[in-house]
């Protein structure tokens, strides 16, 4: 019974505006989305807890990362440090835990900035076409030609090493997938009666592409920005391991794994315990990615 | 067909030179005068004036731009800072060693790759497809360092079967050809299975159950064939992130490739030899998406005449 009214009432609201949606048919779509994406359910929870990590990582560890104590050197996982201490004394899972803060705000900041960059050239490009859109798929192809990872050295060579830097290498560097997918939505949403209606009306362009256009990329853009931030993140560790990214002393997981690369032999928990915080926030965005994908927007699979 | 592949070579020449414009600006706003970064602070200013017009670093930029161009056409990187020695030897003296260890990398992640998605598809949704699929997610998802480290830890350290680092003898190359074909072995995977799904809800393989075909031969001869398609021009794509992942495990097993030339420009700041490395590997990115589309328009003759 309950569920009949919930089916009615949501085709109904449906009908006013595909935005609004009764409370209790929401609550409703709510569960069933959570129980077929479970997975992706998990890490998102997964991902909120280590944001809570470490945006309090001041509160949650007893230790300062920066701290040096030369008499811990290299000790073994105890109750006192969990995960060891490294070659300088300062304990692991404190660095872990700060070196979050590091990973999440690469993951986010310099994607948000290329998905930026991206999304306005894409929609520029998709809707007026022509001369404009040539010069700017020209210049997308060209950023795409490189390797990404020999792109974002360069820049490092140029700028020096340090997180800023690498936020301005990762934001110049990925823009140019966004652009392109941005575009081709931008092209076959341009064909749209509502779009068509909206210029015989005689609209502006502006309000055309930020009213009709852009809301409607928005489902693709979610999941390409949640897709994105692995990646970048990952980014970053590659950058940090060949040392062209962060710089001692931060608190990089790419650059603790690099440094305690020596004692891999003696001391595995020192390289794994990073390693594995990486991979577990990367596993998290993409099995979030993924679930975002079929709930939002079913025709994007496999891009 | 040949005028279609004649296009995109041509399309690539404008890209190409895009391609060296950029990393060239890049490199040149580098603060701090390259003579002096070369020679180190206590150099004569008329010494410094003197190399930079051998060099030819005192005529403008857009004079430089196409004197490397022209030089560049000709196969003339110019001349490394550190090792007194032309880029292009140097390049082609380390190329060998990038493409035996991609080459290897490759058919370790296409054996892998194609196997893990041929049977999870046909084990389509119980545990073992969730299994191979997990483990295909997690290829993806791991650094590359990471893989290496935990490999050489394994095998190296704790087995002690293969060597921790080297390139000469075929033991040598296993471990780096498996962490550098891990990300595409799981990219595949994951490609080949909802290839595969795909390719099943088609009629013709309706139409080859139906005339009684064992679901061996409908897979082998009928399935596969159209499943593979698009890998095929994702190997070639794969270029891309092979060579990059290429410079993280040529340092880590001490592989001198293009990977470590690269590396080895940048610890000591040597412009012409980076510069050098990034152009070479990108002509070969954009090599392999020409083969890509090239491959795909021979392969398909679905979609021969429409590129």
């Amino acid at each position: 019974m309950d569920k009949d009214t919930g089916q009615t009432e949501q085709n109904f609201s449906s009908e006013i505006d595909d935005g609004i949606d009764i409370e209790e048919s929401f609550k409703e779509k709510c569960k069933n989305i959570i129980k077929q994406n479970k997975l992706a359910f998990f890490s998102l929870i997964m991902i909120i807890l280590i944001i809570l990590c470490a945006v309090f990582a001041n509160v949650i560890c007893r230790y300062n990362p920066y701290t040096q104590s030369l008499k811990d050197r290299l000790l073994a996982p105890s109750f006192a440090h969990p995960l060891g201490t490294d070659e300088l004394g300062r304990d692991t899972l404190t660095r872990i835990i700060f070196g979050a803060r590091i990973s999440l705000t690469i993951g986010l900041i310099p994607t948000l900035i290329s998905m930026f960059i991206g999304t306005i050239l894409g929609l520029v490009a998709g809707y007026f076409g022509g001369k404009i859109d040539f010069i700017i798929m020209r210049f997308a192809d060209i950023m795409l030609a490189f390797p990404s990872l020999l792109l974002a050295m360069v820049v490092m060579y140029t700028m020096g090493g340090g997180l800023i830097n690498i936020f301005i290498a990762l934001s110049l560097v990925n823009w140019a997938s966004t652009s392109r997918v941005v575009r081709s939505e931008t092209l076959s949403l341009s064909k749209k009666e509502y779009v068509e209606a909206a210029k015989s009306m005689g609209v502006g362009n502006a309000t055309i592409i930020l009213r009709h256009i852009l809301p409607n990329c928005i489902p693709t853009l979610v999941v390409l920005f949640t897709l994105s931030i692995p990646s970048a993140i990952l980014s970053e560790s590659s950058l940090s391991f060949l040392g062209v990214g962060a710089q001692p002393p931060t608190a990089s997981w790419g650059l603790m794994v690099v440094s305690a690369k020596k004692y891999l032999f003696t001391q595995p928990v020192m390289v794994l315990a990073p390693a594995i915080a990486i991979m577990t926030v990367v596993l998290a965005f993409n099995f979030l990615g993924d679930g975002l994908r079929d709930i939002l927007d079913p025709y994007l699979k496999e891009r | 067909m040949a005028k279609n592949i004649l296009k995109r070579i041509l399309i690539s020449i404008p890209v190409l030179t895009g391609v060296v414009l950029i990393i060239f600006i890049m490199l040149r706003v580098v603060p701090g005068d390259p003579v002096t970064t070369m020679l180190g602070e206590h150099v004569n200013q008329m010494v410094i004036d003197k190399i930079s017009k051998e060099m030819g670093l005192d005529k403008p930029l857009y004079i430089q731009f196409f004197t490397y161009i022209s030089h560049a056409i000709r196969g003339d990187f110019g001349t490394s800072y550190r090792m007194n020695r032309n880029v292009t030897g140097i390049i082609l003296d380390a190329f060998p060693n990038t493409v035996r260890l991609a080459v290897c990398a490759a058919i370790v992640s296409w054996i892998v790759g194609i196997a893990t998605g041929i049977f999870a598809a046909v084990n389509k949704n119980n545990i073992l497809d969730r299994l191979f699929m997990g483990g295909a997610l997690l290829g993806v998802s791991m650094p590359v360092f990471m893989i290496a480290l935990v490999l050489q830890y394994l095998f190296a350290y704790k087995l002690k079967i293969f060597p921790v680092s080297g390139y000469e003898t075929v033991t040598s190359m296993v471990l780096p050809s498996i962490v550098l074909g891990w990300n595409s072995a799981g990219s595949i995977a994951r490609m080949i299975r909802s290839n595969i799904l795909e390719v099943m809800q088609e009629d013709y393989i309706r139409t080859a159950r139906a005339k009684g075909l064992l679901e061996f031969a409908v897979m082998r001869s009928h399935a596969l064939k159209n499943a593979m398609l698009p890998v095929v021009t994702m190997m070639a794509l794969q270029i891309s992130s092979m060579l990059s992942g290429a410079v993280i495990t040529e340092n880590i097993f001490g592989i001198p490739g293009i990977g470590r030339l690269a590396v080895n420009a940048i610890e000591t700041r040597d412009m012409p030899l980076l510069q050098g490395t990034v152009i070479f590997t990108t002509i070969l990115v954009i090599l392999g998406n020409l083969t890509a589309d090239s491959l795909y328009s021979i392969l398909d003759p679905r979609i021969r005449k429409e590129i």
